[in-house]
């Protein structure tokens, strides 16, 4: 009788990885599309409208890049946090803190100088994310309370104060009663890059990830923390400040995230809405772990996250596809990745039962 | 307050409360066996759907609670396959569940949105329910409240006084020692992501049957969450959990109380108090007992060839 074995892997599978990783996306598409065909979608059209609208012209690949800024902004800093192990969940509520931190400066000085006043707003954007951040890491050190449920709470609250201010004390007099603050002064938003659609977030993204690399590649503190990030006992037995360690990546990760709140209220919508809370806090999670933590990954992985994004909007209009189709292929992609990861450690073997 | 005021709100309490009660012990079952399920939200969605779906379709929300069940277990399998099978991280096959099951069921809910199916109605249980106090805040709801006065018990039964519940607390607590011990640590796990998926996928059914007989997308509004973190306050304990999904049944409908009563409070700060509550009494129950109630194995995936 043939049995099943799980035999581990001696030669480390190199490039074959990434073959992994594409059978996995490629099963995720099929199961996927599958759903497409049970709502009477049918489904190749529907992965060919998914594809052409997301990279099939220069209109879609400027929207996918719009959208991936800030999918890598939240990527970047959720995954400085995993590394060390620390579950954070809350980049949407950082991202949403960090747009409100930016609104409230962008209000309260309409007449400065863009020169003063943007990097007043990136400033106050990433120290709201920041301390969001730093919430969820300080109870965890102090209290031990789990982060993941308090860091995605918190996703919630900050949701509802965004409601609250854009509701109320902030909303825009002359809005026929929506929810949104007062546009921008021209001084408080991120211009865009030549001819393009695109706005000049994208050099941000560059430059945080090249500080992000230059960090942990070159620096002292850096390299302390991929020590405790490898192995927390070692690190904490040699005497790293642990503690210290959690609240700086929490810090980060929720600066970075708030850095995505800033550009997407600035230069995306030019204002503060509701609308501006699409999940990419979500989306970066799934991003941070198909790269492996990898920035450069992570910059491919946001664009094609972002490209998926950009395609459902297109099944949307063109098939009348829910847009919650986007997070069924989102989860399945994960799924599928998650689950290939076994090959890279394990493979399975036949063999005759004795 | 009055006391015709404070009897509607506390049968309230109970009806809220119920839904979210489901899932923790849903969830308290799978944790015993060390497996962390955080898809709870995502699988209870999916229950709700489903049983959504079957009621409006058969006409037997009897049917449709259990088929809610099932889909349940149908939506948790899919964390037992990427864990137990391929050895995925937990925490992460959680995510995934969350969002794809939110996702699956916005997608397919999308053409129900705002219809109805049949349902659960309140039914007076005859001479309890003239019990003084008591009577009509335990005894005037739906069947499907007088079922939660009976399973946190036999779960505790279970889990707590029979062989097989002692099994699947062995294989939370030392994987290795249970399977040295002649388990099988896998069958062990699957059962309780299965079992637990069940309770999950009832709970969410709760929701379109009983809470409310309508279908909106995203209905559940992170009661799993709440349930994940009822968990660690009920000290992985089914009677623990009847207090705590209460304490939240009781802010919630406080708060849609307080919202009909035309207060001065802006809404979106009243619908801030079940998840700062969450925080607050996580606080609270970590800071008191530390990790020292969780299973030791939780998880912690076991290697295949170990």
């Amino acid at each position: 009788m043939l049995h099943l074995r799980i035999i581990k892997r001696q030669d480390p599978l190199g490039w074959r990885s990434c073959l992994v990783i594409f059978g996995a996306v490629a099963l995720a598409l099929f199961f996927s599309a599958m759903l497409l065909a049970l709502r009477g979608t049918p489904p190749q059209e529907g992965i060919i409208v998914l594809f052409k609208g997301a990279f099939g012209s220069r209109w879609a690949i400027e929207d996918c890049l719009i959208k991936a800024i800030p999918i890598f902004l939240c990527s970047l800093g959720v995954a400085i946090a995993f590394r060390l192990q620390i579950w954070n969940i809350g980049a949407e509520g950082q991202f949403c803190l960090g747009a409100l931190g930016a609104t409230w400066i962008a209000l309260s000085f309409p007449d400065q100088p863009a020169w003063l006043l943007l990097p007043a707003m990136i400033a106050m954007a990433t120290v709201a994310g920041g301390l969001w951040g730093l919430i969820p890491a300080v109870l965890r050190q102090k209290m031990q309370t789990n982060e993941i449920i308090v860091s995605l709470m918190m996703n919630y609250i900050a949701i509802l104060i965004l409601d609250y201010l854009v509701y109320g004390i902030w909303k825009d007099p002359t809005s026929f009663g929506f929810p949104m603050t007062p546009e921008f002064s021209e001084a408080a938003i991120v211009g865009k890059i030549g001819s393009t659609s695109v706005n000049w977030g994208l050099a941000h993204c560059v430059i945080l990830a090249l500080i992000v690399w230059i960090f942990f590649g070159y620096t002292k503190t850096g390299y302390e923390l991929k020590a405790s990030g490898d192995n927390v006992k070692a690190a904490r037995y040699a005497g790293l400040p642990y503690n210290k360690q959690v609240f700086l990546v929490m810090v980060l990760s929720g600066a970075l995230a708030g850095w995505a709140g800033f550009i997407e209220a600035s230069a995306t919508v030019n204002r503060l809405q509701p609308s501006i809370m699409v999940g990419y806090g979500y989306t970066a999670i799934v991003v941070a772990w198909l790269a492996s933590l990898n920035p450069f990954y992570i910059g491919i992985a946001s664009f094609l996250l972002a490209g998926l994004r950009v395609g459902v909007e297109n099944l949307q209009l063109d098939l009348q596809v829910p847009a919650a189709f986007g997070g069924i292929m989102e989860g399945f992609i994960l799924l599928t990745v998650l689950a290939g990861g076994f090959f890279i450690s394990y493979r399975f073997s036949f063999a005759q039962k004795k | 307050m009055t006391f015709e005021l404070i009897i509607p709100l506390l049968a309230a309490t109970v009806q809220s409360g119920t839904p979210i009660l489901y899932a923790t012990l849903g969830e308290i079952i799978t944790e015993k066996s060390g497996v962390l399920n955080l898809g709870v939200e995502g699988i209870m969605i999916v229950g709700a759907l489903a049983g959504f779906i079957a009621a409006k379709f058969t006409g037997n929300p009897v049917l449709a609670f259990v088929l809610a069940g099932f889909a349940g277990c149908a939506a948790a399998s899919i964390h037992g396959i990427v864990c137990l099978l391929f050895q995925g991280n937990q925490v992460v096959s959680g995510l995934a569940l969350t969002i794809l099951g939110t996702g699956f069921a916005n997608y397919l809910g999308t053409s129900y949105v705002g219809q109805s199916a049949p349902g659960f109605s309140p039914y007076a249980i005859p001479y309890l329910v003239d019990i003084p106090g008591l009577g009509p805040i335990l005894f005037n709801q739906d069947p499907l409240v007088y079922l939660t006065y009976f399973i946190p018990v036999l779960i505790w039964f279970y889990l707590f006084s029979t062989r097989h519940g002692l099994g699947v607390r062995a294989v939370g607590e030392n994987p290795s020692a249970a399977r040295a011990g002649g388990l099988s640590v896998s069958l062990y796990r699957w059962g309780a992501i299965l079992g637990g998926g069940f309770f999950m996928g009832l709970g969410g059914a709760y929701l379109s049957l009983a809470y409310t007989h309508l279908w909106t997308n995203n209905m559940t509004a992170g009661r799993g969450w709440i349930a994940v973190a009822l968990v660690i306050f009920a000290f992985w304990r089914p009677g623990r959990a009847v207090f705590g999904a209460y304490l939240f049944g009781g802010i919630m409908s406080l708060q849609l109380r307080l919202q009909a009563a035309g207060t001065q409070l802006p809404s979106s700060l009243l619908l801030m108090l079940p998840y700062l509550l969450t925080i607050i009494v996580l606080v609270f129950s970590s800071w008191k007992s530390g990790k020292s109630a969780a299973p030791a194995a939780l998880g912690v995936n076991m290697k295949p060839t170990e």
